[in-house]
């Protein structure tokens, strides 16, 4: 009986994972965290419906909350699609939040210290945070490339590097006079215009929309994209094939890396206007989570992003009415994200298959195949 | 500045701290190399640790025991330990996404059982704490008993456990098979050893030591349990085994290298030095970046990561 449940054969759970359509596995996953996620509310007294439901009313339930939930959507989409472009290249960037902190960085000194008329002002802003974060990704890229070196391990240093030196600096050198640990504001001219009355909705939403679309067509219909994503299918093939699997290794971290920066660069230029310690609650991290969800394509993550956005904007107000605290949604998450690599692994389960070990192997690690796409 | 650097460098409050801050991460990073060495990635180390410190918390306060705080710790990281293994190894879920998914949940879970066993005193009540045990006679010695023999027991233990650990990989038939299983489960499956086994006992004991190893964090140093308390120590230990190149002793090591930065880097902040503190807490991972630069490349087990799916050898 114990050998049977180590080493079972789940052909009619394959059955049921290999015929879902594409949308089906987010939609099993998060039904499937939701339910778990149940048995947990249940167990320490709460209802879970009620819970949902506050969740619900306090993520949509009027016009100003629906504003708040797009708003905090913003960054976790921009930074979503940055691990869509890294994993889809097979490069796990665990980075992005020491990404997003450089490109905030970067953004807080353009917007403080250059003077331009405003729209150049913002895109001058933007375009510093890309940067910054371009190169806190590249670094770990080439490491990545041309040593060899182990890429979570890498980037997760990164973060604390990234993370320390803007804790300095909104310490000494770039403090403002005053009691607080952080910058000065940057200037009018640097800030993102609010796009929707009476909320603080902004144009970065705008700016997370075009960005989702240069993605998609980046991935899926250049040359580049399709080199990146053979990279990632199977990187012995691509430099079978001639590819200089080294450059576009570190491209992708590159580029993800910029996606990420911008990601802290809107949020400074759309939101907060300064620098501070501990800018970011963990985008960088709560971004795998929702590029996973939404299965490594750009529009996939811009859904998962808003559904989670919601998520957490809902248990604002789930706190207040339930007396739950925030963390839940961290359960659901969790769990949404287990859920989906244990049926995209359910989904690429062969039972029996002549095919070559080898490549098999390969896919296991590949992230793509993790959460089921092809 | 320089000479207040060289007086704490020399001080044996640093050693004691550096052995004290050691403790936890080589518990975790010990458990995790065993199963890494069987092939399992484990970046779940972080949400394992995360649990034991919220178990032992709990526990202790409940039972005023601090060696029943332990063992729930440990239990703890054993079951959810248990259920990443199910995710990995039975249902072949990817490692890494898995990791990731048990981190945020552990998160999450131990935010909402201390909310729900404390209410809003959430962590404000102090638990009894795990208590030092000076070893007798060693702990005798002028100068070096105080550093090194004044300690708390778990202390003592992981670092015996490191030589247990080396003579488990090189000196056993189970080190072999578990080394087995990490480098070709294919064939070491055709050997004879059951490969699913092996990486489900590797990983349940990688849970026990990182629950542990948080514990400590909980009940050792602190008296109490903070939300997402671990701050990252997890990740740490795994950089750790990979740093220390997949060798007990290499990840006793690099182990030590964090607890020291580390230890520096809370001295320097309380004794208000003119450095900053930031470059201290980024010393570590800047050195090790260039330590890996400089070094030959390594590899690590050569199945590391890759889920194994029987008769597909």
């Amino acid at each position: 009986m114990v050998k049977g449940f180590f080493a079972a054969n789940y052909a009619n759970w394959r059955e049921f994972f290999v015929r879902m359509p594409v949308w089906g596995m987010p939609l099993w996953a998060l039904l499937a965290a939701f339910l778990a996620g149940s048995v947990v509310l249940v167990s320490v007294g709460a209802n879970p419906a009620r819970a949902y439901l506050a969740l619900l009313q306090g993520a949509v339930g009027n016009q100003g909350l629906a504003a708040t939930t797009l708003l905090k959507s913003i960054p976790l989409m921009l930074t979503s699609l940055a691990i869509v472009l890294a994993f889809r290249a097979n490069v796990f960037n665990i980075g992005a939040e020491g990404q997003i902190y450089l490109g905030a960085l970067f953004a807080v000194w353009a917007g403080i210290n250059l003077r331009l008329p405003a729209f150049a002002h913002i895109f001058v802003t933007l375009l510093f945070g890309m940067i910054g974060g371009c190169l806190w990704g590249a670094i770990p890229g080439y490491l990545k490339a041309a040593r060899g070196f182990n890429e979570v391990v890498v980037t997760i240093f990164m973060n604390y590097i990234a993370i320390a030196i803007v804790s300095y600096l909104v310490h000494a050198p770039l403090r403002e006079s005053g009691w607080n640990f952080q910058t000065r504001a940057i200037a009018d001219s640097a800030r993102l215009p609010v796009i929707l009355q009476d909320t603080d909705l902004h144009f970065g939403l705008v700016i997370a929309l075009v960005m989702a679309a240069v993605v998609h067509v980046l991935l899926f219909h250049t040359t580049l994209g399709y080199q990146l994503r053979m990279v990632g299918y199977n990187a012995e093939a691509a430099r079978y094939a001639g590819l200089r699997v080294t450059r576009l290794t570190v491209i992708a971290l590159a580029l993800s890396g910029a996606l990420a920066g911008l990601a802290g660069a809107v949020e400074i230029a759309g939101v907060q206007y300064r620098l501070l310690e501990g800018f970011s609650p963990g985008w960088g991290f709560d971004a795998i989570a929702v590029a996973l969800v939404g299965r490594l394509h750009p529009l996939g993550a811009l859904l998962a992003a808003l559904f989670f956005g919601g998520l957490r904007t809902g248990a604002n107000s789930m706190q207040t009415a339930v007396g739950l605290p925030v963390v839940v949604v961290y359960i659901i998450q969790g769990l949404t994200v287990l859920f989906m690599a244990v049926g995209a692994a359910l989904q690429h389960t062969r039972a029996r298959r002549p095919a070559p070990a080898r490549l098999e192997a390969r896919d296991a690690r590949n992230p793509a195949a993790a959460v089921g796409v092809e | 500045m320089l000479a207040t650097l060289l007086q704490l460098l020399g001080s044996s409050d640093l050693i004691y701290a550096t052995l004290r801050l050691t403790t936890p991460l080589l518990f975790a990073a010990l458990g995790g190399l065993m199963c890494e060495r069987a092939g399992v990635l484990n970046i779940g180390l972080e949400g394992l640790m995360l649990g034991g410190a919220l178990a032992a918390y709990l526990t202790a306060l409940a039972t005023g025991s601090p060696w029943l705080g332990v063992l729930a710790a440990a239990l703890a990281g054993l079951l959810a330990a248990l259920l990443f293994a199910v995710a990995v190894v039975t249902l072949r879920a990817n490692q890494i996404v898995a990791a990731v998914g048990l981190n945020i949940l552990m998160l999450g879970l131990t935010g909402v059982l201390l909310r729900s066993a404390m209410g809003f005193a959430a962590g404000q009540n102090p638990a009894p704490t795990i208590p030092l045990w000076k070893v007798p006679l060693l702990g005798d010695l002028p100068g070096l008993g105080p550093v090194l023999f004044d300690h708390l027991p778990f202390v003592y233990l992981v670092f015996a456990l490191v030589g247990v650990t080396a003579f488990i990989f090189y000196r056993t038939t189970w080190g072999l098979a578990i080394r087995a299983v990490g480098e070709h489960p294919h064939a070491a499956a055709a050997a004879g050893i059951r490969v699913m086994r092996v990486r489900y006992l590797t990983l349940l004991w990688s849970g026990c030591m990182a629950g542990i190893g948080g514990a400590l964090l909980s009940i050792g140093y602190l008296n109490t349990f903070q939300e997402g308390m671990t701050a990252g120590r997890g990740f740490i230990a795994f950089s750790a085994i990979i740093l220390g190149r997949w060798t007990p002793l290499g990840t006793m090591l690099a182990s030590l290298l964090f607890g020291f930065a580390d230890a520096l880097q809370l001295r320097i902040q309380a004794f208000g030095a003119a450095i900053p503190y930031q470059f201290l807490v980024m010393l570590p991972y800047v050195v090790t970046l260039f330590a890996l630069f400089g070094a030959r490349r390594s590899r690590g087990p050569a199945a590391s990561g890759v889920t194994y799916v029987a008769g597909e050898g």
